[in-house]
């Protein structure tokens, strides 16, 4: 019988009139894994967070072991055996696991005994690492685990999982589930923080759901099913298909050939790519995070330095054009429509502290002679936008920054295709945006496949992946290790082929020797 | 097991925006608080009526037309400068090399008049002076800017290091070009004749620093807000890899900025000899190079903001010297006061930004937290630095927030 290690009462977080978390109340107990859902916003960090002394609860009591207790601080956190492994790791590159497992810890520093304690947490729940490797030999699934035995290693008895699988491929994730099985087997209380409702549906015992920072109920997982759970985040009935349309009369418009690019430290980010993008397609592209797909995008849109290789535009009438050595002003001026909803939207394709028309102009603020800026044009191209795709905002003279992750992706989408492009490019156009904004955007790539652009997705999620794609080239380490077709293949294969590559590489070996 | 019981006394919550009245009542607060904080400093450490010595901050500032002219002026200049850095600011290009800039422009200034003064009619000295200052000041912005946008060099330093060119070069010409011999002083150039010396306005020898002031304020404001070279700056400064998204050449954009910035400055320098001085002295700008980085950041880079906060330095530079002659005390106590203020008025914006939550109560009203929070802090750091300057107060305001930043975490 699972008994409660911790149980918050009527927590409340505002962070000025945002109220985050409101009245929550949620137990976590010993020897079970909880999955904590909830669209983008819903307050499910937060909560998370003032589990882990990062926040401090603005009300509400926390108890741990029927004691109640403040946690001020991640130390006291630490101390009361809470654990959280963040989405973004907080490791230093330059040491090993075993350095970082034990930086900041109080006491005489001893490598050795470390080192087999470290070994004895590997063993028990069957984690794969090697404790003198550094940290930047190692894959992102190396270093996920390296974060995990981190806090066990400092005495965790509740661990907290932020979109622990978003880096992982299927085969990863599935060992990751196999280690929390362990770990649950041992009394440990697990929280896992997911978007992905079949993930939840195979690890965990128990969901709770948080909506608008409200706690709207928990059900024992076996009871419940995808559909059910995604309404409850909702508040309403959602589809959970995406729409795949016969692609119509597809024809060559992006050719690559034999890209080759080398990153600022003479890195091959890209090797010999070569593939053909049509009209009226939507080609998806998948692998690990970080295994070329930025540069792949970057050069066709002219912002990345290329070795080799070429990158034809194929117009209508069947003329080519060379895209590489151009930059994106060169681009355009050659008659190529191109839209680019590059990966850091903030970062890249908005300026945060410009309002919606000022982020509208960045496309067109060259038009016209004067050496002033039109500015009515950009203004009611933003109204258009913030009407047409229901972009929730204050005004259009709010700063682009202030907005929810999902309308800040509907401002950028909505620009992009507002000048009617032939080439649409998106690297991870739903990442952190809600069920609600993500079929949004879905829709409104479709929409674009369907006018005849040539769309390249780059995505995260492979479910999502094969259900929009027409064909999927899948990249491993930079390599074009396949292109297939979206409707004859599985998840299964895709991720066997993200990996492959990898196989070649010793670093990596020791990741897929289980596999 | 440790047990811990300790809660967080406070914590610090970011506001929302807040209505300007109520951002311009916490400023309005935190002056009449400074002003408390000063008449207790000035009754403890001197024993003098702190109402007469406000009463003097003002009559240094105000006293007699003439003061009232100087002061005008002495804003204008420095709110030119002000202006010049702004643009770059405003590209995140950390010019703090107005100082050097200036005088490169005053040395070119100077150059004209020593040189060409009566060899030539003077509406062409002039207007060969003008030219030569502004591309000397361009000259002294375009080095770092090179060097930036090609090898990506740290502005801070290296506009920092041009200021030390600058000044050597002055001092080398003050000994090339002394007047009398051994003097090391180059003394007022063409007194005789006057050639170069800019002309007056309407007759008032300070109005033409004034009005060049207010145009080039005004063009300021426009040209960063309804150009489009000032749409390019404002988004290669929030984001370099945004411009290039667009297709902005961001090298071409660093140089033009910098052209602009290091030329305004030489026009500062232009209006200081032919204008104001007719002299050239390595110190002719007393550190206004730096002090406009902190007139243009209390402005948030607001053209038309600048107007006040130029006045606010100026304001206070002058009272200050009127009370160190008034009261027999040295320059060192009317820059405690000097200190103690703008140390409240740029300390003032961390609360128009943050709100401190007390223990207890949920929301604790914003003014009293402040005032006890912050004469807490005053009190022992107005006593402690003596020698604080308005770059050290402003030191103390990033030390103050990161202070704040990792109680937060």
């Amino acid at each position: 019988m699972s008994q409660a290690a911790v149980r918050l009462e009527n927590i409340t977080k505002r962070f000025g009139s945002v109220v985050a978390n409101s009245g929550v109340t949620l137990d976590i107990n010993k020897g079970e894994i909880l999955a904590l859902l909830g669209e983008n916003g819903s307050g499910k960090t937060t909560l998370m967070n003032m589990l882990s002394g990062i926040y401090y609860p603005d009300e509400g009591r926390i108890f741990i072991d029927d004691k109640e207790v403040k946690i001020s601080s991640p130390k006291v956190a630490f101390e009361l055996g809470i654990g959280m492994v963040h989405q973004h790791f907080k490791l230093v590159d330059v040491l090993t696991a075993t350095e970082n497992i034990i930086l900041g810890l109080e006491g005489r520093l001893n490598k050795k005994e470390a080192r087999e304690k470290i070994k004895e947490i590997c063993d028990k729940y069957g984690f794969d690492i090697n404790p003198d490797q550094k940290i930047y030999d190692m894959s992102v699934s190396q270093k996920q685990t390296v974060e995990i035995v981190k806090v066990l290693y400092r005495g965790a008895k509740i661990l907290i999982l932020d979109e622990p699988t978003a880096v992982l491929t299927p085969q990863e994730a599935e060992k990751l589930f196999n280690v929390m099985r362990n770990m649950k087997e041992d009394g440990k209380a697990l929280v896992i923080i997911t978007h992905k409702m079949h993930e939840v549906e195979s690890i965990s015992d128990r969901v709770a759901v948080l909506r608008k920072g409200e706690y709207v109920g928990s059900m024992m997982t076996k009871d419940t099913n995808a559909a059910e759970m995604t309404n409850m985040m909702v508040g309403r009935t959602v589809s959970l298909n995406i729409r795949r349309p016969k692609p119509v009369n597809p024809r060559p418009r992006i050719r690559v050939e034999g890209l080759t690019v080398r990153n600022i430290e003479g890195i091959e980010k890209l090797k010999d790519v070569s593939f053909t993008a049509n009209s009226g397609e939507i080609l998806g592209i998948a692998g690990i995070s970080g295994c070329g797909q930025k540069e792949l995008l970057e050069s066709i849109a002219g912002l990345q330095i290329a070795e080799k290789g070429s990158i034809k535009y194929i117009s209508d009438d069947g003329n080519e054009e060379e895209l590489l050595g151009n930059d994106p002003r060169r681009i355009e001026e050659l008659g190529v429509a191109l839209s680019f909803v590059p990966e850091d939207r903030l970062g890249m394709g908005l300026v945060g502290n410009m309002d919606l028309a000022d982020n509208m102009m960045l496309r067109s603020f060259r038009n016209g002679k004067s050496v002033f800026t039109d500015r009515g044009t950009p203004h009611k191209l933003a109204e258009k936008v913030v009407d047409d795709l229901e972009v929730v905002t204050p005004g259009i003279e709010t700063p682009v920054r202030r907005l929810s992750g999902g309308n800040v992706q509907k401002i950028l989408v909505g620009r992009e295709i507002s000048h009617a492009p032939t080439v649409l490019l998106t690297a991870y156009a739903v990442r952190g945006l809600d069920i609600n904004s993500s079929y949004t955007i879905y829709d409104l790539i479709n929409e674009q496949k369907e006018k005849g652009v040539a769309v390249i997705f780059v995505g995260e999620d492979l479910d999502v992946l094969l259900e929009i794609s027409d064909k999927i080239l899948v990249l491993c380490a930079g390599e074009v290790s396949g292109i297939v077709e979206a409707e004859k293949t599985d998840k299964n294969e895709v991720g066997l082929m993200m990996t492959k590559v990898m196989q070649k590489d010793t670093s990596h070996a020791v990741t897929l020797k289980k596999d | 097991m440790k047990k811990s019981k300790s809660e967080p006394l406070f914590h610090i919550v970011k506001r929302d925006t807040l209505v300007w009245y109520k951002a311009w009542g916490i400023r309005a607060a935190a002056i009449i608080a400074a002003l408390i904080v000063c008449g207790i400093v000035t009754t403890v450490t001197t024993g003098l009526n702190p109402i007469s010595v406000y009463g003097a901050f003002i009559q240094g500032a105000f006293g007699s037309g003439r003061k009232v002219w100087i002061t005008l002026q002495n804003m204008s200049i420095l709110l030119i400068i002000s202006l010049a850095l702004t643009p770059a600011f405003k590209m995140r290009f950390w010019n703090i090399g107005g100082e050097g800039q200036v005088l490169v422009g005053a040395l070119a200034t100077a150059a004209c008049m020593i040189l060409l003064g009566d060899k030539i009619p003077n509406p062409l000295l002039i207007l060969i002076m003008t030219v030569s200052a502004l591309a000397a000041g361009a000259v002294w912005g375009l080095i770092p800017a090179v060097f930036k946008a090609k090898w990506n060099t740290n502005e801070t330093l290296s506009t920092l290091m041009m200021n030390y060119i600058a000044t050597q070069l002055v001092a080398f010409f003050t000994v090339v070009w002394e007047v009398p011999k051994g003097s090391f002083t180059v003394g007022i150039i063409n007194q005789s004749t006057n050639a170069g010396w800019l002309p007056q306005l309407f007759g008032s020898k300070y109005l033409l620093p004034i009005v060049v002031a207010l145009v080039t304020t005004a063009s300021m404001f426009v040209y960063l807000r309804y150009s489009k070279h000032g749409y390019e700056i404002a988004v290669v400064g929030e984001s370099e890899k945004t411009a290039k998204y667009v297709g902005m050449k961001t090298e071409k954009i660093i140089i033009r900025t910098m052209l602009l910035s290091g030329a305004l400055c030489g026009l500062a320098g232009l209006l200081l000899v032919g204008g104001i001085n007719h002299t050239i002295t390595t110190t002719i700008n007393s550190g206004q190079g730096f002090t406009a980085v902190m007139v243009s950041w209390l402005a948030k880079f607001n053209p038309i903001t600048m107007i006040f906060t130029s006045f606010l330095i100026i304001f206070l530079e002058r009272g200050a010297g009127e009370v160190s002659t008034n009261f027999g005390l040295n320059q060192s106590f009317a820059d405690i006061l000097t200190g103690i203020i703008l140390f409240f008025i740029i300390g003032c914006e961390f609360f128009i930004t943050y709100k401190i939550v007390g223990k207890a109560k949920k929301a604790e009203p914003a003014g009293a937290s402040k005032s006890i929070e912050e004469t807490k802090t005053e009190k022992a750091e107005a006593e402690e630095k003596a020698e604080e300057t308005a770059e050290e107060s402003k030191a103390e305001e990033t030390e103050e927030k990161t202070e704040t930043a990792e109680k937060t975490e």
